[in-house]
């Protein structure tokens, strides 16, 4: 995490010693300067073009056609906000990462204090099992959770509540990394000076413990929510109709078929609620960790996601 | 201490609903594909493993051998997911390398610029593959300009000019950008690990720069990029939409897809599911690797 003093180092290092210029491991090697940046760029472009489509004025989807914000908001029924298909699908979206994010993070914070604190018998495989969602093929989880509810609990069945349920389930393991990542940053040292001081255990986790690990909790919610709505196979495996259709699921459900940039604003919508939380939980993070010893915050937020394919 | 059984306490709460909706729910999964269909084909799971009925498994296995009837669809995933993590190797290496040693004064910026895709709906990053690669669309009029469909066409690997119509090498290419960025991530922070001065003391004992990256950076990165590889072909297993997405052709269908028929599909839930319990059986040795340095790390960063 410390680049600044190697960047030193290999400046010191030019300069001391020109005739290392050539074979200077710590000169930057300009091929890879090259592909880092047409990666960047392969990575990043498409999915600017299909924002850019999403204001197009005519109803092209392959090609930049003027400027207009009728996809988003015009009065026809082709438009995000005209449409009443798309329009359900953005707001049952929400509801479901809104509802993910209240269940999900509580029960990982508590779960993340536990395990890691608690030492002994059913520990390690519950340690397992509270990570194994992270390396799970989300198809795998999702015709679990598919049969589990037509089958075993057919009384809740199919719609919101197995499509909430399912999302809880594979962002709490988010939640518990992220928390058990700042209960190791911050030690057990405050904890215990309380305790020693008299506190009660409750009064440790209350007054001391969560008010730590405020920046975490911030940082999970936000992370639950673009967890959630970035979700399609859970979500698809888990609805019941056309009235549980999330944004994902439109997109995927239209994307060779309907060819209207009605479609590039939806995405464009949910690509902005994503980016919101994500910066949103960027700046909370930062702002509650300030002054602290900083690794970078971005590369921290970096390292927690370990999933695939959402 | 007193207060020791507190903490199993706390943990509670999230052991029974992972229990439920994640074990019960994979229970759920060998239930059904060991049990049986009534008359209507709707699966009848049998809970109780003195009841189990292997008959769907049989199937389920014979299909996949030689000779069987998903047999040409599983050569395929593998082929398809071995290409995908040959090129997701070959790409996110040099990006990983590059933003962990050599992007200086950038280094802030690169590493936003390769989080953001993460984040960015997987898809949405497919959707918009399927306007770029319409046959009026940008992507297929660069690649005709640049004569990049011909060269496919005479290697043999496109079929006509349509990258969406049914093309495999599409497929593992959207299956490439798809997760290239989920390699590149632990791979750059296992890069980032490596002591810089055990680098300096390679190249103060002689080591010319190509050595030293061979014999010294290569062989530290190693466990990066091998959890990094497991990373990004666990969900490529289970991936269906990206070859919807990219072709929709069942020539290019892959094991996903297969197991995502007979579960959405038709009246085949049994024999899905016992496809997922042998996809499932194949895979748990890779994603118990893949937890193991995890949890090393995470011990590391206890340390």
């Amino acid at each position: 995490m410390s680049s600044a003093p190697t960047e030193q180092a290999a400046t010191t290092q030019q300069a001391k010693s020109p005739r290392f210029s050539l074979g200077n491991p710590w000169s930057k090697p300009r091929w890879l300067t090259g592909i880092t940046w047409v990666y960047i760029l392969w990575s990043l472009l498409p999915v600017l073009l299909a924002i850019r489509v999403a204001f197009n004025e005519g109803r092209s989807r392959t090609a930049i056609d003027g400027w207009s914000l009728k996809w988003f908001f015009g009065d026809n029924s082709f438009s995000v906000f005209g449409d009443p298909a798309l329009q359900d699908a953005l707001t049952h979206s929400l509801l479901l990462a809104g509802l993910a994010m209240l269940i999900a993070t509580p029960l990982g914070i508590m779960l993340a204090i536990g395990l890691q604190r608690w030492r002994g018998r059913g520990s390690g495989p519950a340690n397992v099992v509270a990570l194994l969602p992270l390396v799970t093929p989300e198809l795998v989880f999702a015709v679990g959770l598919f049969l589990l509810f037509t089958t075993l609990l057919s009384t809740i069945g199919l719609g919101t509540t197995a499509q909430v349920i399912g999302h809880v389930t594979f962002s709490m393991s988010f939640v518990v990394v992220i928390v058990r990542g700042r209960l190791v940053t911050v030690g057990p040292d405050v904890e215990e000076a309380a305790a020693d001081l008299g506190a009660p255990p409750l009064a440790v986790i209350w007054r001391v413990l969560l008010p730590l690990l405020a920046p975490a909790i911030a940082a999970s919610v936000l992370i639950v929510f673009a967890l959630s709505i970035d979700d399609f196979v859970v979500s698809q495996y888990l609805a019941s109709g056309a009235d549980t259709a999330t944004v994902p699921m439109r997109i995927y459900a239209q994307a060779r078929a309907a060819p209207l940039p009605s479609l590039n604003a939806l995405a464009t919508l949910m690509l902005l609620f994503t980016l919101l939380a994500l910066v949103l939980a960027y700046v909370v993070f930062r702002f509650m960790t300030r002054g602290e010893k900083r690794g970078s915050a971005i590369e921290q937020i970096a390292s927690i996601d370990s999933g695939g394919g959402r | 201490m007193a207060n020791r059984r507190i903490w199993g306490f706390f943990a509670a709460p999230g052991m029974v609903w992972l229990g439920l909706f994640f074990v019960v729910a994979f229970y759920a999964v060998i239930s059904v594909g060991l049990g049986n269909i009534n008359t209507l084909y709707q699966p009848i799971p049998h809970w109780n493993p003195l009841d189990w009925n292997v008959g769907y498994l049989i199937q389920a296995i014979e299909s996949v051998i030689p000779g069987g009837q998903n047999w040409p669809v599983v050569v395929r995933t593998v082929i398809y997911i071995t290409a995908a993590i040959i090129g997701a190797l070959l790409i996110g290496y040099p990006v990983a390398y590059y933003a962990s040693r050599h992007a200086g004064r950038w280094r802030g910026l690169v590493v936003v610029l390769l989080i953001l895709p993460f984040w960015i709906s997987y898809i949405m990053r497919m959707f918009a593959w399927t306007n770029l690669l319409a046959p009026d669309g940008y992507g297929s009029k660069f690649l005709s300009a640049l004569s990049i469909d011909s060269l496919f066409s005479s290697l043999g690997l496109l079929d006509g000019t349509d990258w969406l119509g049914g093309q495999g090498i599409t497929v593992v290419i959207a299956l490439i950008y798809g997760y290239v960025p989920f390699f590149i991530l632990p791979l750059f922070a296992s890069l980032d690990r490596i002591d810089q001065r055990v680098i300096e003391a390679a190249r103060d004992l002689g080591a010319p720069p190509p050595s030293s990256f061979w014999r010294v950076i290569l062989p530290m990165s190693k466990p990066g990029i091998l959890a990094g590889l497991v990373l990004v072909a666990l969900p490529m297993a289970g991936d269906y939409y990206t070859q919807t997405l990219m072709s929709g052709s069942p020539s290019t269908s892959m094991i996903g897809n297969t197991i995502n028929d007979y579960i959405q599909g038709g009246p085949d839930k049994s024999l899905g599911a016992a496809m997922t319990i042998l996809l499932s059986v194949v895979l748990l040795f890779f994603m118990l690797y893949y937890l193991r340095t995890l949890r090393r790390e995470q011990g590391e960063v206890a340390a």
